[in-house]
């Protein structure tokens, strides 16, 4: 009873989230109170309707039931729980539901809580959350259904459909075919789950942006309420990239985190113009400027999501990441079309009204970084998005694919990233409204010329390359930049308030959280930016082919070869491991295990890399293949990816500055008011 | 630290002017640098069909989509040569779709000995996904012997997230 008990709540949820459109739609022309109830407990009941579903396929999952196809296809008996869980998103059918559920999910704490300042903007937040959701319903109830069940039909075949085919027998399997084994991994059970947080978060931003412009407020209540949506949103979409990035680095053993592949950059461009989006937010409510820019940016965000989700589904490009292919691409392009289009004569339809009431005036005041910061990165994400759509359009132009690679994609990202590295040195100098050359010019010297040790150092340490030492050097400018400039208001503060160095830098936080966690946001980017410098400027690889006891050299250290061993383990694979010596200079420095693990029932081996890590470097070893009879030898592929781990650490610090943004802050308002008094 | 934003007038024209002269610029040099990116680096996507029948000269660096051999692989660990042979397989998804889809243009393509096929040599690690029906993406150039000597190998399995229908199953 448990499948049809989920089915069965599917369906009723996609009625309500119907009704919920249907009744926002009218309640918001009409402005009747009751039919506006009526829709926004439509629009709450979905979310405990879609967690009945979730439940459901979950119990399923867990319990074993094999002759569900989406059970079957993505668990297994041997499976720890944790990745039976993980299977609720591991498949295709599955991580649409729980899309649903986490849309649903949202739209729920948003329409739960007190409605006050913003009502008249409530209808309209129901009808576009309810209509994405009845849309992602649509595809799950009749294109990826995780409900089906496997039957026999009179002719022996086995099919997979929701209601049993006349004259069958349902099929019932012992055992399912598990997980993809190189999903089998910590990254992978995060990863999904956080882009797909991140995805339907800037949803409700996205419906708050369309309720004000159909409202016609132009005031910034819209963001004020979404900002922490927004924020909340972007953690989520860093997290899930990052943590992809880290699964690439440990499971797929070859050396690097990022790939270019068209999915990733799918999950990347609404990084990139959700990014825009926040800065853009901050500069409407600073100076009420780019009301049109800031609406269009999140209608973008927004697109690129459904967009993203749509990519990976749709086989429509070629990629390491692809689902199995599904004929749901044309909705998804009718939907995305549709929205943006509704979006964007709403845009028009309201232009003159979101007119601002201040102009910029210089390029070197705040605004000016602000505005260069958006420009920047929407660039970014246009050239994304030429690399993705190249082959596409390219064949239809001239009938023939041409595909453009992560080359591409490096020389014509690369200036771009290290502008806004530098841009994140300057912001902090700059201040809003009127500015000049000569009043930057005068702080940035200092920081600029303090950053200079780095790329010295570097220099010292045998780089070469202008581009990385360059690149270095913006790193450390943004970072002591933004330090100095904290440093310079506490003292400043602790001048004037007659307090310690440290209450200072507590009082100044707490007052002012936004700023603050900006800028841990900013030096943990930083840090992020040093480690991608360091691998994608400083790696050095060699492979061979060792017998045991002799070595590989790689930039000064010795890898020696000690043994291997095979071993079956009970849950079904054949585990082969390396022992590696790490040493330099005649001085041990680490011993490493790469190994790869035979899934018997799968046929397909997964790499697992030896990784020597500190801060200064990665040493990452794979085991690429041996010969098992005669021991005589086995083949590695080593590399020393210098700086690597500070991508990890500055991904920790942009958590930390994020949550330091997102704390609430109560006491806000009396503090500021005492203070001007 | 903030200043009043009423303070100063704004002077409209001169400003105007110089915030669109500044646009103008970087958006020329967007356009430039993606011109330059695109130039040697943007590759023909090819079928084997494509690529044998001479559609591009040899020594012109072209990524090719084919299906895996399976009993065609070998592989020198000491030298870390990985050789194969892939089949031609259409690169149209609608094509794709009207012949089944992915999985089944796969499993005829290997078992049709008509189809054209292309020797594929690759130097370095042997990718896990390597495996008989797999669709290879290789970024290379076409020798003069005729041979495909692949820089990059991308490897992909309609069943890499899925697994087919189960194949024993007790009513």
């Amino acid at each position: 009873m448990i499948g049809p008990i989920g089915y069965g709540t599917l369906v009723i949820a996609l009625v309500t989230s119907l009704l919920a459109v249907v009744t926002s739609i009218y309640g918001g022309r009409s402005r009747s109170a009751a039919m506006l109830e009526t829709a926004r407990r439509a629009a709450l009941i979905t979310f405990p309707l879609l967690s009945i579903s979730i439940l459901a396929l979950l119990i399923l999952l867990i319990s074993g039931h094999f002759e569900y196809t989406y059970v079957y296809q993505t668990t297994d008996l041997a499976m720890p729980l944790y990745l039976k869980i993980a299977a609720l998103w591991g498949g295709q059918e599955g991580s649409l539901l729980f899309w649903c559920w986490l849309l649903a999910g949202f739209s729920f704490i948003t329409l739960a809580r007190k409605w006050k300042s913003e009502n008249d903007l409530l209808p309209w937040v129901i009808t576009v959350t309810s209509f994405t959701l009845f849309f992602f319903l649509i595809l799950v109830l009749f294109f990826e259904n995780p409900f089906h069940r496997y039957f026999i039909t009179m002719d022996g075949q086995v099919v997979s459909s929701l209601l049993p085919p006349m004259m069958s027998l349902q099929a019932d399997p012992p055992d399912g075919a598990g997980l993809n084994p190189l999903l089998r991994h910590f990254g992978m059970v995060v990863h999904p789950p956080a882009l797909y947080l991140g995805f339907t978060g800037f949803v409700i931003p996205y419906a708050y942006a369309i309720a004000a412009l159909i409202t016609g407020r132009s005031d910034d209540q819209w963001i004020k309420s979404t900002r922490k949506w927004s924020l909340m949103a972007w953690l989520f979409l860093s997290i899930g990239l990052v943590l992809g990035s880290r699964w690439a680095y440990d499971v797929l053993g070859w050396g690097g985190y990022w790939a270019w592949d068209p999915v990733e950059i799918s999950a990347l461009i609404p990084w990139l113009t959700g990014t825009a989006y926040l800065h853009s937010m901050i500069t409407q409510e600073k100076r009420g400027l780019f009301k049109h820019w800031t609406i269009a940016l999140i209608v973008l965000t927004f697109c690129l999501v459904i967009f993203g989700t749509f990519l990976t589904r749709s086989g429509l490009l070629s990629s390491v990441h692809s689902f199995s292919e599904s004929s749901i691409g044309p909705f998804f392009l009718a939907f995305i079309a549709l929205m943006f289009l509704i979006s964007l004569g709403l845009l028009l339809w309201r232009w003159n009204d979101l007119g601002s009431a201040y102009q910029i005036r210089s390029f070197f005041s705040k605004e000016g970084a602000f505005v260069l910061n958006n420009l920047l990165f929407v660039a970014i994400f246009l050239i994304c998005l030429i690399g993705i759509l190249f082959p596409i359009v390219s064949e239809l132009v001239t009938g023939q694919k041409v595909t453009v690679g992560p080359p591409f994609y490096e020389s014509a990202t690369g200036p771009l990233f290290a502008l806004l590295l530098l841009l994140m040195g300057v912001v902090p100098l700059t201040v809003w409204g009127a500015a000049t050359a000569s009043s930057l010019g005068r702080n940035i010297w200092l920081p600029a010329a303090l950053a200079l040790a780095a790329p010295g150092v570097a220099l010292f340490l045998g780089a070469t390359s202008w581009i990385a030492l360059l690149s270095i050097w913006f790193v450390f400018f943004a970072v002591i930049a933004t330090l100095m400039d904290t440093l310079k208001s506490i003292r400043l503060r602790s001048r004037v308030h007659k307090e310690s160095g440290w209450q200072s830098f507590n009082n100044l936080v707490r007052h002012n959280r936004r700023r603050y966690g900006g800028y841990l946001i900013h030096i943990g980017v930083a840090l992020m930016g040093l480690g991608i410098i360091g691998i994608e400027m400083f790696q050095t690889t060699t492979q061979g082919m060792v017998a045991e006891g002799e070595s590989l050299q790689l930039s000064g250290y010795t890898f020696t070869y000690e043994k291997l061993e095979l071993q079956d383990t009970p849950d079904g694979r054949n585990i082969a491991q390396a022992s590696i010596l790490i040493s330099r200079d005649g001085r041990e420095v680490g011993r490493v295990y790469p190994g790869s693990d035979y899934y018997y029932y799968s046929q397909q081996s997964v790499t697992r890399p030896g990784i020597h890590s500190t801060l200064s470097e990665d040493l990452y070893i794979v085991l690429v293949d041996w010969l098992e009879i005669t021991a005589e030898g086995a083949t590695f592929k080593v590399f020393r990816n210098p700086l690597i781990n500070w991508l990890w650490i500055g991904t920790v610090v942009l958590i930390l500055g994020t949550l330091v943004a997102l704390w609430p802050s109560r006491e806000r308002r009396p503090l500021a008011l005492k203070e001007k008094a | 630290m903030e200043q009043n934003p009423q303070s100063v007038k704004p002077k409209r024209g001169i400003k105007f002017n110089k915030f669109l002269i500044g646009g103008i610029l970087m958006f020329a040099a967007v356009v430039l640098l993606v011109i330059t990116s695109l130039k040697g680096n943007a590759q023909y996507y090819l079928t084997i069909d494509e690529l044998v029948s001479g559609k591009v000269n040899s020594g012109t660096s072209v990524r090719v989509s084919g299906v895996v051999l399976g009993d065609t692989i070998t592989y020198d660990p000491r030298t870390m040569n990985l050789a194969f042979t892939v089949a031609h397989i259409p690169g149209d998804n609608d094509e794709i779709e009207a012949r089944g889809g992915l999985a089944a243009v796969l499993h005829t393509a290997v078992l049709d000995p008509s189809a054209n096929r292309l020797q594929v040599v690759y130097i370095g690690v042997q990718p896990d996904l390597l495996t008989n029906e797999a669709q290879a993406i290789m970024t290379g150039k076409l020798g003069e012997d005729g041979v495909f000597y692949a820089d990059e190998l991308l490897l992909k399995c309609p069943s890499r997230y899925e697994e087919g229908v189960p194949s024993q199953v007790a009513p």
